[in-house]
């Protein structure tokens, strides 16, 4: 698993792959410094992490970050209201709808524009489907970065299904975008009702098909269980949001405390554990998969008749002033900030990402356990590192 | 806590706060050799914002008024009240420096870090003042309005 680490000698002050190290290299006596990344099967992405350890003990983890930074904010500066959404698609790409609906829930405060109730219930459903396919790819990727690879296959054959279902509704099965500033960009197809529903009808059974393979597996649990605490008060002095800092009881999501659109009008519950050690982040996932499948149930039969988006003008212009908007992510909390002077491409653009402030808790997180479960600890905290660079 | 209730406890430590009321949330700037105390004060005091949800900075330079201005946001929730809060502080753009809050919210040790990256804001007293996501020699702050792009990527 660990093959590609190096180790350094300790009184060198530059890595072997290039790099400066001058800030992670410990002088302590006895302390090791290894690189994992930024190309390594459990980072998911170009994630580098700079461990320093004492025998096996973690001392310190720092995120070295910007292998795939992309600078979207200025980019977006120079894009109209309506083309940076499709910027952000690129962002968090397991969270693609989510993050275009967040944007256009953003341009909408702006506008003052009232979404039709057809359209609002399309979005919920998406972004819900988009919650499942998310979820799917972290368990699948979490069990085989603790060593189980059955559990990948599995999840990548539901998420099949759902990802059929994104292509036929937007034509896209991966950087989706279909929510526009006023609603969604066309109407539904004429089988996404029954395609969802056998979706359901086959997931339902999956989900407990994953509590037997590995929810319940003893190995997986003696693996998780205890590892990474992390307590309330500090997920909430680092900004953690979503199943990271619902794991540890903190109640944050942001569909229940700020409902947007009609998640006021489903039932569902916000998952919320106490433990705050990696096993409890993976209940609060695989129990928001069920909540999920209960909010697509209850409004995939009453999509209300009527238009699939506002009447809007062609260019659109926000008013002086600034506008910020939340919606909750399959990671946690994702924040727009836009500042207008009043023309047609924002003044200055801000994500907030969830992904970046989750991060930032790993290196408190992982202090002082083993190097064999910072990988336990990584997954799941469900980072996609595009989100994190933007 | 309403807007107002949060506006009343906000001038009894700071009177000549400037408040704006006409977004959503109410938001007060503060003087910059205020801020230390005053987060000192929000996060421990009545309104016990523990939660800094986004920080992040502005440069004012493409606008008419405010070609040395670069502005400071900080947003922050409390998680016991469920009140939301927006800080403004201003900073000279030609040398902006503020006290880092990272002592106070962890969170804003990575932010801070970033908008040192990207804006160029020096934060006192921050434990590892480095760039985050660009590399350490590069030259410019790419989110301040005069940047150039040498290879105009991400002007279009």
């Amino acid at each position: 698993m660990y093959r590609e680490t190096k180790i350094l000698n300790v009184d060198s002050k530059v890595s072997p792959i290039g790099g400066d190290l001058e800030g992670a290299v410990g002088a302590d006596e006895g302390e090791l410094v290894i690189n994992v990344g930024p190309q390594h099967p459990a980072t998911h992405g170009v994630l580098h992490l700079v461990i320093t350890l004492q025998g096996e003990t973690i001392q310190k983890v720092e995120p070295h970050l910007g292998y795939i930074h992309r600078s979207i904010e200025k980019m977006c500066e120079s894009l109209s209201y309506r083309q940076f959404i499709y910027v952000t698609s690129r962002m968090d790409y397991l969270s693609a709808h989510i993050n275009n609906h967040g944007c256009a829930l953003c341009v909408e405060k702006g506008l003052q524009l009232e979404i039709p109730p057809r359209a609002q219930v399309i979005r919920v459903l998406m972004d819900e489907l988009t919650r499942i396919a998310s979820h799917e790819l972290w368990w699948g990727a979490m069990a085989m970065d603790l060593g189980a690879f059955t559990p990948f296959f599995y999840a990548f054959r539901e998420r099949e299904t759902i990802n059929d279902i994104m292509e036929e509704t937007c034509g896209a099965r991966l950087t989706m975008n279909y929510m526009v500033p006023g609603g969604v960009m066309y109407d539904i197809h004429p089988n996404f009702q029954k395609r969802v529903k056998d979706f359901i009808q086959l997931f339902n059974n999956k989900i407990d098909e994953y509590d037997d393979l590995v929810t319940n597996n003893i190995i997986f649990q003696n693996r998780t269980k205890g590892v990474g605490i992390l307590s309330a008060a500090d997920a909430i002095s680092y900004g953690c949001t979503g199943p990271v800092a619902r794991g540890s009881g903190v109640t944050c999501d942001i569909r229940k405390l700020y409902p947007y659109e009609v998640y006021d009008k489903v039932a569902f519950d916000e998952i919320i554990e106490t433990a705050g050690d990696s096993y409890a982040r993976y209940l609060v996932r695989i129990k928001e998969l069920r909540q999920s499948v209960r909010i697509i149930e209850q409004l995939i039969d009453n999509i209300p008749d009527g238009d699939f988006q506002a009447k809007t003008k062609a260019v659109l212009k926000l008013p002086r002033g600034e506008f910020y908007s939340r919606i909750e992510t399959a990671r946690g909390e994702f924040g727009v900030y836009i500042v207008s002077e009043g023309g047609t491409t924002p003044y200055r653009i801000k994500f907030r990402s969830p992904g970046f402030s989750n991060l930032s808790a790993l290196d408190h997180m992982s202090r002082g356990s083993k190097i064999g479960d910072l990988m336990a600890i990584m997954g799941t905290l469900d980072l996609v590192i595009p989100d994190i660079d933007r | 806590m309403t807007n107002g209730e949060i506006k009343q406890h906000i001038v009894t430590v700071r009177p000549n706060g400037v408040f704006d009321e006409t977004g959503e949330w109410l938001q007060v700037q503060v003087d910059i050799s205020e801020w230390k105390t005053f987060a000192q004060w929000l996060r421990n005091d009545a309104l016990q914002m523990d939660f800094l949800f986004c920080l992040t900075g502005i440069d004012w330079s493409a606008t008419a008024t405010g070609k040395t201005l670069l502005t400071m946001v900080y947003h922050f929730t409390s998680t016991v009240f469920r009140h939301t809060l927006v800080v403004k502080v201003k900073l000279d753009r030609n040398n902006p420096e503020i006290e880092t809050v990272s002592d106070i919210w962890r969170t804003a040790e990575f932010h801070e870090r970033e908008v040192f990256d990207l804006f160029g804001v020096k934060f006192l007293h921050h434990p590892d003042l480095r760039r985050l996501v660009l590399t350490d020699d590069f030259e410019g702050y790419p989110l301040r309005k005069d940047f150039e792009d040498p290879i105009n990527m991400i002007k279009l």
